[in-house]
């Protein structure tokens, strides 16, 4: 200030218009800030500013729509409509939890934002479908087909087609596609029900995927799953006894059969509704498995791969799905015998708790941790929450005929 | 539902001169088996029937197939497939009436 002279009055009232021009601007920084979100707001149609990592959809079967649910406050945050046929769909989730991939029986794959409570993208990409995975780096959604069969590839974040992978056997016999899941090294695999054909297809060129085909695995692969390891693949199959196992460490061995002395000779009972192999319950050394046409679970020595134990049931299995921890393996049944689940303690290997939610027990969703666990009870119109320690009901939420349960911590595990 | 309930009109008149076989069931069976034509039959051949890990069940799948061949496939079941026999669970007289719903596209 050399050279100016400022009077100590004038200095003061210098000082106390700096600050009401502060705070002035102060003010109209503040009330741009408020437009500024408020016009956000408005553009994002009122999306949620909060994590993902808590929420989960569950799917409405008969009405084509999915509700978005807050697994923390255990209350549904908003219906999302126009899905089109989701009487079997399931749901991958993009790798910030903010997405949901919805695969409808119609052929639809839904993007759903989890946030906005929006249905982003739709595209239906066959006549009839069935699953989906998304790849190892959340870029990739792949969708396999019934009609016609195959698996198409499209980008997560437009769901454009990146890759058309038909599903055609030797003599040129097109074929229904089950038990996609992802692998690591950006793989897609899955199996061709008709033809009984294992496929990987390497994806990390999507423009030139390369696909490697394992003939003959057995009659009638129904379902899939992958270890949450990512290592190992294994179709159960319905035309024979026994499974088909590939070890994706070590492709080159093939295909090999586990447990095909399993129930030789014995009566199969009528299969009203087929098991998912989705949720395979793996408990420490020991894997959990739905058996096919029995009221029994099977218990599979993980390095052996041959069974340890069979253990008796109420019906024929559904889901066999471990609570994260491994400690609980929870079942549910086939019609008629739906309205009831069963807890096995893995140590001592069989029925601990039984319970009755209600007829119509569809689908199991642990919360990540395993403190919660939810059903959907299809007849009653309801989601029940339990508590897996002591057993008792701790919510309840209305959903029109709930089926597939599906938590965002999806979005980080491999094969779901 | 009006082919139904012309139907059951006829069956309920045929009902005191014919075996009860043919009578159609009662309305509220009638119900309990759409329902479980929509969501355990379809479990495979999909809820709108278009079609699954089983065959589509639409009107046009079904046009020639004779009619006591699918009710056996019904009651009987189809070996070698995942098709379970529903005998048991369903009578004769249900079947029948399911098969006739499938036809006539009727519950879509």
């Amino acid at each position: 200030m050399n050279g100016v002279y400022v009077s100590r009055r004038s200095c003061r009232s210098l000082l106390v218009y700096k600050s009401a021009l502060q705070a002035r601007m102060v003010r109209w920084f503040l009330a741009s800030l408020v437009l500024v979100t408020l016009s956000q707001f408005a553009r994002a149609d009122d999306c949620l500013t909060r994590g993902s990592g808590d929420l989960g959809i569950v799917i409405e079967r008969a009405s084509g729509s999915v509700q978005i649910i807050d697994t923390t406050a255990m209350t549904a945050l908003t219906r999302v409509t126009g899905l089109g046929d989701v009487s079997h769909a399931s749901a991958v989730f993009s790798r910030d939890a903010r997405f949901a991939y919805v695969f409808g029986r119609d052929g639809g794959l839904s993007k759903i934002d989890l946030l906005c409570g929006t249905l982003v993208k739709r595209v239906v990409q066959a006549g009839n479908s069935i699953g989906g995975a998304i790849s190892q780096d959340g870029s990739l959604v792949a969708v396999s087909n019934y009609t016609p069969g195959g698996v198409k590839v499209f980008a997560a974040d437009s769901l454009e087609l990146v890759a058309d992978l038909p599903a055609q056997d030797k003599a040129g016999n097109s074929s229904k596609v089950v038990g996609l899941v992802d692998a690591p090294g950006q793989q897609f695999v899955y199996t061709l029900y008709d033809a009984g054909e294992l496929r990987i297809a390497d994806l990390s060129n999507p423009a030139a995927p390369l696909v490697t085909t394992y003939p003959g695995i057995g009659r009638l692969p129904y379902d899939a799953l992958i270890t949450p390891d990512g290592r190992y693949y294994i179709a159960g199959l319905f035309g024979e006894d026994g499974l088909a196992l590939i070890d994706l460490w070590h492709t080159g061995e093939g295909v090999q059969r586990i447990l095909d002395d399993y129930g030789r000779g014995e009566e199969k009972l009528p299969v009203y509704k087929m098991p998912h192999l989705e949720g395979w319950a793996i408990a420490g050394r020991h894997a959990f498995i739905p058996a096919v046409g029995r009221h029994e679970v099977l218990v599979v020595d993980r390095h052996s791969w041959k069974q340890v134990a069979r253990i008796p049931v109420h019906g024929q299995p559904v889901f066999v799905v471990a609570r994260p921890d491994g400690r609980q393996v929870w079942v549910n049944f086939a019609h008629p015998l739906n309205d009831t689940v069963q807890v096995i303690d893995t140590e001592q290997m069989k029925v601990v708790h039984a319970m009755q939610p209600g007829k119509g027990v569809l689908h199991m969703e642990f919360a990540p941790r395993g403190e919660h666990v939810w059903l959907s009870v299809r007849d009653l119109d309801q989601v029940q929450v339990y508590d897996t320690q002591s057993f008792q009901r701790i919510a309840r939420l209305e959903v029109e005929k709930p089926s597939g349960i599906f938590f965002t911590a999806r979005a980080h595990r491999t094969g779901l | 539902m009006k082919h139904a309930c012309y139907k059951s009109i006829v069956f309920s008149l045929l009902a005191g001169t014919v075996p009860s076989l043919f009578a159609a069931p009662d309305a509220s069976r009638q119900a309990e088996l759409l329902y479980l034509l929509k969501h355990d039959c379809g479990s495979c051949h999909g809820m709108t029937r278009q079609g699954g890990l089983g065959p589509p069940l639409l009107p046009e799948n079904l046009q020639g197939r004779p009619q006591l061949l699918m009710v056996n496939t019904v009651l009987d079941g189809r070996p070698g497939t995942p098709m379970p026999p529903w005998r048991g669970e369903l009578s004769a007289q249900d079947a029948t009436w399911l098969v006739e719903v499938l036809r006539a596209g009727e519950g879509l």
